[in-house]
């Protein structure tokens, strides 16, 4: 009697310590897990801050000559004489922008509403794999293409219309290059965005008689307006990133282009074309860094910007 | 709860006869009731609803009340041809209102949903402000002049008993209200493009006891005008204020008949056993 009962007890004290381990085991577990990431959140952070400081220290040495007004404000590119304008890449930069985006943004809206409001299930079955498929193409082919089809096409059918000669290397062969690269991703971050909207909305549009265009228009795309941005930003800095399409299409002029049929020269191609080469003369590298700079700060206020819209829209109407 | 709402000065269906003279609206007081013969319908092959018949009567409340899954929300889809977007949807029957096969193919459907309003379950306002959250059925119909917009924006609130609540900001965004305010919101939504019926799903159950008993006392106000059918799972709230009863059960109706009727003498055994609680 009383040995088992010594017995039970013991096994008691057994059981409540194996308990306590595991649950000691368990705490250990959920801090270290939290600790981790919290210092990887941090990490991840630290090392934009120190990209961004790196590119400037790197950059330096070209402020000691020029200010940073000339630089930017400068369209006077001749490297060999000491002169850094940054103006035609920027120009350029933002020209190919511009133009990617007028033409993407409708077209994808479209896309992603009849995907989403109009079409048939089977038809979402193909047409979501083959989104997938071409967001995947790395942007080399899409270089090749637009050299192979769009640069002939501008050439000779486009650009005649307008001007006396062209070559097809214009901001309109990169906007369209560009704009194809972003297409396919900005339509399934679009179709995600207007999937995710609840029904009921959609629903109370629809009982109150209005067309599915119109519910499309007044619902659909003003409740995911922040979203559409948003994914206009994540669009397009992805694409600065994609440099060796737009290289290939745009014709590298270090000049102010003043119409979409000019040359122009985005910066990811200019630091791309030009890094490892010629870096013998000592501000060279520096404006190139310079060049990396500009697009690091551009991209990262764009992002901040987005982000104050999305914030103030999404506080008065989500 | 009082409205100051029957002292029609003015409709919107006469702005909206208006807009587009070639759609007037009927308003035979004796001819909006619903008629259901011999409906059937399938997704993808499951038969939803099973034959059903039933007459809906007009301005007065009808609950269909049922186990869930039973199909009260699909038919409450149908009458408004919500329904339309499932796919592998299959219907035949006829759901007649003004004498017309409303399940009819060449049927308006934009018109059509005009004259059956719908309240869901989860109050759902349009992204945009007050204002423009109960102008918006009038808009998407073709009512651009401010003034005109301003009158029934102004009535529908007060019909719904929000009037008093937001008068002082109605540009302000909708999402911004309280859940029971919303959902008075949408009941002026709804109303504004002059419905002849409301369906109501389950229009109480996410709402607090007060607010549902806002809505509830709305509803009865409202019947003088409008006919309506409401979805509920709450047997109290179908005793309280049902004037017509249909008891649903697997896609089927089991019984349909004055509401007095049905919860004081049931005729079939299942629907005794539903009113005793025996399942749900
Ligand atoms: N889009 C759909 N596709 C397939 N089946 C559906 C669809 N909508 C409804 N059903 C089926 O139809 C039946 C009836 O559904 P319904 O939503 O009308 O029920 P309900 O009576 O409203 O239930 P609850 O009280 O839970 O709301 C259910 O069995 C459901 O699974
Ligand atoms: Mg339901």
């Amino acid at each position: 009697m009383q040995d088992s009962e010594i017995q039970k007890e013991l096994t008691e004290k057994e059981e409540q310590s194996a308990v306590a381990k595991v649950f000691n085991y368990r705490l250990v577990k959920e801090k270290t897990a939290g600790g981790l990431m919290y210092i990887l959140t941090i990490a991840s952070l630290v090392l934009v801050v120190v990209m961004g400081i790196g590119l400037y220290l790197k950059s330096a040495p070209i402020f000691e000559e020029h200010s940073l007004g000339e630089l930017i404000f400068s369209s006077n590119w001749r490297p060999l004489k000491g002169q850094f304008g940054f103006m035609p890449f920027i120009a350029g930069t933002v020209w190919v922008t511009v133009v990617a985006v007028l033409w993407v943004l409708p077209i994808s809206l479209l896309t992603a509403i009849f995907l989403t409001e109009y079409a048939k299930s089977y038809v979402k079955k193909y047409v979501f794999p083959a989104l997938d498929i071409l967001a995947g193409l790395p942007s080399v082919i899409y270089g090749v293409w637009g050299t192979l089809l769009i640069i002939p096409w501008i050439s000779n059918k486009f650009a005649p219309h307008f001007v006396d000669f062209s070559t097809g290397y214009t901001v309109l062969a990169g906007g369209i290059v560009l704009g194809v690269m972003i297409l396919p991703l900005l339509v399934s971050l679009f179709i995600e965005i207007f999937s995710s909207l609840p029904t009921e909305l959609r629903d109370a549009s629809t009982s109150l008689g209005a067309t599915k265009w119109q519910t499309s228009k007044k619902v659909v795309l003003k409740k995911s307006f922040p979203g559409i941005m948003a994914s206009v930003v994540l669009a397009i800095s992805r694409a600065m990133g994609e440099t060796i399409a737009i290289l290939m299409v745009c014709g590298n002029l270090p000049e102010v282009p003043r119409s979409i049929l000019d040359a122009c020269y985005p910066i990811p191609a200019l630091i791309a074309n030009n890094y490892g080469e010629m870096l013998s003369l000592p501000q060279y590298e520096a404006a190139l860094m310079f060049a990396a700079l500009i697009l690091f700060v551009v991209v990262l206020v764009f992002n901040v910007i987005s982000r104050v819209i999305l914030y103030r829209v999404e506080k008065s109407y989500a | 709860m009082k409205i100051p709402f029957l002292d029609k000065l003015f409709t919107t269906s006469e702005l909206l006869s208006n807009a587009t003279p070639d759609r007037k609206f009927v308003s035979d007081n004796d001819s909006s009731e619903i008629s259901v013969e011999n409906l059937n319908l399938y997704i993808k092959g499951n038969h939803i609803l099973k034959n059903l018949n039933v007459q809906i009567p007009d301005k007065k409340i009808t609950c269909i009340i049922g186990p869930s899954g039973c199909g009260k929300s699909t038919l409450l889809k149908t009458f408004n041809r919500l329904i339309d977007s499932v796919e592998g949807l299959n219907v035949d029957g006829k759901i007649m209102l003004h004498g017309k096969n409303i399940l009819s193919e060449n049927e308006d459907l934009t018109h059509h949903r005009r004259k059956v309003g719908l309240v869901s379950q989860r109050p759902c306002p349009l992204p945009m402000s007050i204002y423009d959250n109960v102008a918006y059925g009038c808009r998407i119909h073709g009512i651009k002049n401010r003034k005109n917009l301003d009158k029934i924006v102004e009535h529908y609130l007060k019909a719904a008993g929000l009037w008093e609540e937001v008068k002082d900001r109605l540009n302000t965004p909708a999402v911004r209200l309280s859940i029971g305010q919303q959902q008075r919101l949408c009941l002026a939504r709804s109303l504004a493009v002059e419905p002849q019926i409301i369906l109501a799903d389950e229009a109480t159950s996410a709402l607090d006891p007060i607010s549902s008993k806002t809505i509830e006392e709305l509803f009865v106000n409202l019947k003088r005008d409008y006919s309506i059918v409401m979805v509920t799972h709450t047997l109290r709230q179908a005793r309280r204020i049902a004037d017509y009863v249909v008891f649903m059960y697997l896609g089927e109706i089991v019984e349909a008949g004055e509401a007095s009727q049905v919860f004081e003498n049931p005729q079939n055994e299942l629907t005794k056993k539903y009113l005793e609680g025996a399942f749900s």
